[in-house]
């Protein structure tokens, strides 16, 4: 895997600050992303990884600074040569390009696995059923469930609605994937299954992926980029290689003696 | 007890009209829920509190004031009388839909924000996410209440009688009672359980509806959870609000 070239970020932070009532999160975070990079967030409970990962899907908005996807704004709208606040509209031609998997899976209780995927194609996209259903039929295949295509979400293990969820979020066709600890509500023995998907996903495609994970292996194969967060900055931004065996910062290295040893 | 016969015979003729005005009171009812439960949780302020005031106005005035407004003052007003069933059906789904709109409120309220979030990241539009999302989640939370009020509805409906619809109620005050008069026991039996047997219609075609949408939902109560649900029967909130 070589690091993607750099020239257009795909994700633009610039000076973002984010604030729940008086509890500041995020404080002047800048970094960007480039397209096909995979960025893993690692960093102490509370550092701010969900929160950055919420941003982008827009379901939180920035109190400073900017965020771009693709070039385009997210907590803003170019209107008139001005930017102000975004749109409904805008929001959603803006998400049709990110697409996150969610920790508890989030998938809709009240449709099959079938009406899951091929829910957002359709009714988004403006895909025909048939089109929609071949996509979900291909994706269900990649992710190993083509068997149960009609089955309720109810009816499938943890490990099983993750990758119904992953599939999902892939039938959107992103740019951008967002991962907040996928595997993180799921049982030990169904873990390796889903990273290995992950990996698979990783490999054959070109889609932009922030992760937030506990997994370091994984971390440590899956990504071009590390970035450690603590105090709401980033504290370190590394290849794998170097923030895991030789960090610059004791703050990380104590972090992943915790994470490793827990 | 050898007046039977005609007893059941005469309040049946009130049966129609008390089965018509009870299901337009529910249709009219389930839609007023529905418009002004949304509304409730509408993000501007101004629609909230327009539709507070229905819900509080409905809620807090007499359902019988309501009617004799319906059917007497509205008259004057504008100087056209609605035809006794209809505004007798009016008033049951204005008066209803107004605790139905709690009931829808609630319900909706009551579907875990993940499901909200899930439906962004699919970049669903806000009327999406309501219509294929939350809805047909929430409608399972808001079956068993709308049974209690559906119920409660037939119940008032018996006050159609004071605006001279010939339904069940009045058909033994205004019939029955001025030709049987000493049959005042059976009179008010009969009619009694004929209350009963539509209440118990309703709860079961609620408890099937509800039982298709936790279907739906993947939910199907286990055998178990359910004979456990009937013997709390008699005991539980339905048992004392019914
Ligand atoms: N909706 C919210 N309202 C108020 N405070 C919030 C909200 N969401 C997050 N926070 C706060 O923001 C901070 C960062 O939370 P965030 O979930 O981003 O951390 P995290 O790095 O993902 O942590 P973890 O590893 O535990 O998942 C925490 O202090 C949290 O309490
Ligand atoms: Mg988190």
């Amino acid at each position: 895997m070589s690091t993607p070239d750099t020239t257009e970020p795909m994700i633009v932070f610039d000076g973002v600050e984010k604030r729940f009532g008086s509890n500041v999160v995020l404080k002047d975070l800048h970094f960007t992303v480039a397209p096909g990079e995979h960025v893993t967030l690692i960093g102490p409970s509370g550092s701010g990884k969900t929160t950055i990962l919420r941003l982008l899907m827009t379901l939180e908005q920035c109190n400073e600074g900017t965020i771009s996807v693709g070039g385009r704004y997210l907590s803003h709208e170019m209107r008139g040569g001005k930017l102000g606040p975004p749109r409904e509209k805008y929001l959603r031609d803006v998400r049709k390009h990110i697409g996150m998997v969610f920790q508890q899976f989030n998938l809709f209780p009240n449709m099959t696995v079938r009406g899951n995927l091929i829910e957002g194609p359709t009714r988004v996209l403006g895909l025909s059923r048939d089109e929609a259903n071949g996509r979900a039929e291909e994706l269900l295949d990649l992710v190993g469930l083509k068997e149960k295509i009609d089955a309720h979400p109810t009816q499938l293990s943890g490990g099983q609605q993750q990758r119904v969820a992953i599939a999902r979020a892939l039938a959107m066709r992103p740019d951008v994937l967002l991962l907040d600890e996928v595997t993180s509500a799921l049982d030990p023995e169904l873990v390796a299954g889903v990273l290995k998907l992950l990996q698979d996903i990783g490999d054959t495609t070109d889609i932009t992926i922030l992760c937030v994970t506990h997994e370091m292996g994984f971390a440590r194969d899956f990504s071009h980029r590390v970035m450690m967060f603590d105090g709401g900055r980033v504290l370190e931004d590394a290849p794998p290689a170097k923030l895991f065996t030789d960090p610059d910062h004791q703050r990380t290295r104590d972090f992943l003696h915790a994470v490793l040893n827990h | 007890m050898e007046n039977l016969p005609q007893i059941v015979g005469v309040l049946s003729d009130g049966l129609p009209e008390t089965v018509i005005a009870t299901l337009g009171g529910v249709l009219l009812t389930i839609i007023l829920s529905i418009v002004a439960g949304l509304l409730l949780l509408s993000s501007s302020r101004t629609v909230r509190g327009v539709t507070r005031v229905y819900v509080e106005g409905f809620r807090g005035t007499s359902e019988v004031v309501q009617l004799f407004w319906i059917y007497f003052v509205l008259p004057v007003l504008v100087g056209f009388q609605l035809l006794p069933l209809f505004a007798g059906i009016v008033v049951l789904g204005l008066n209803h839909g107004a605790y139905g709109a709690e009931i829808v409120r609630g319900a909706v309220r009551s579907v875990p924000r993940a499901q909200y979030e899930g439906a962004i990241a699919l970049s669903l539009s806000p009327a999406q996410r309501m219509r294929r999302v939350i809805l047909p989640q929430a409608v399972v939370e808001m079956l068993p209440p709308f049974n209690n009020l559906f119920i409660q509805l037939l119940k008032s409906s018996a006050i159609l009688a004071l605006i001279t619809v010939p339904e069940v109620t009045r058909q033994a005050r205004e019939v029955l009672i001025p030709n049987f008069g000493a049959d005042t026991l059976l009179i008010f039996g009969v009619t009694f359980v004929i209350y009963l047997v539509l209440a118990a219609l309703i709860t079961l075609v609620m408890r099937l509806l509800e039982r298709m949408a936790s279907a739906r939902l993947g939910r199907r109560p286990s055998r178990a959870a359910r004979a456990a649900a009937r013997a709390a029967g008699p005991t539980g909130t339905e048992g004392v609000a019914v």
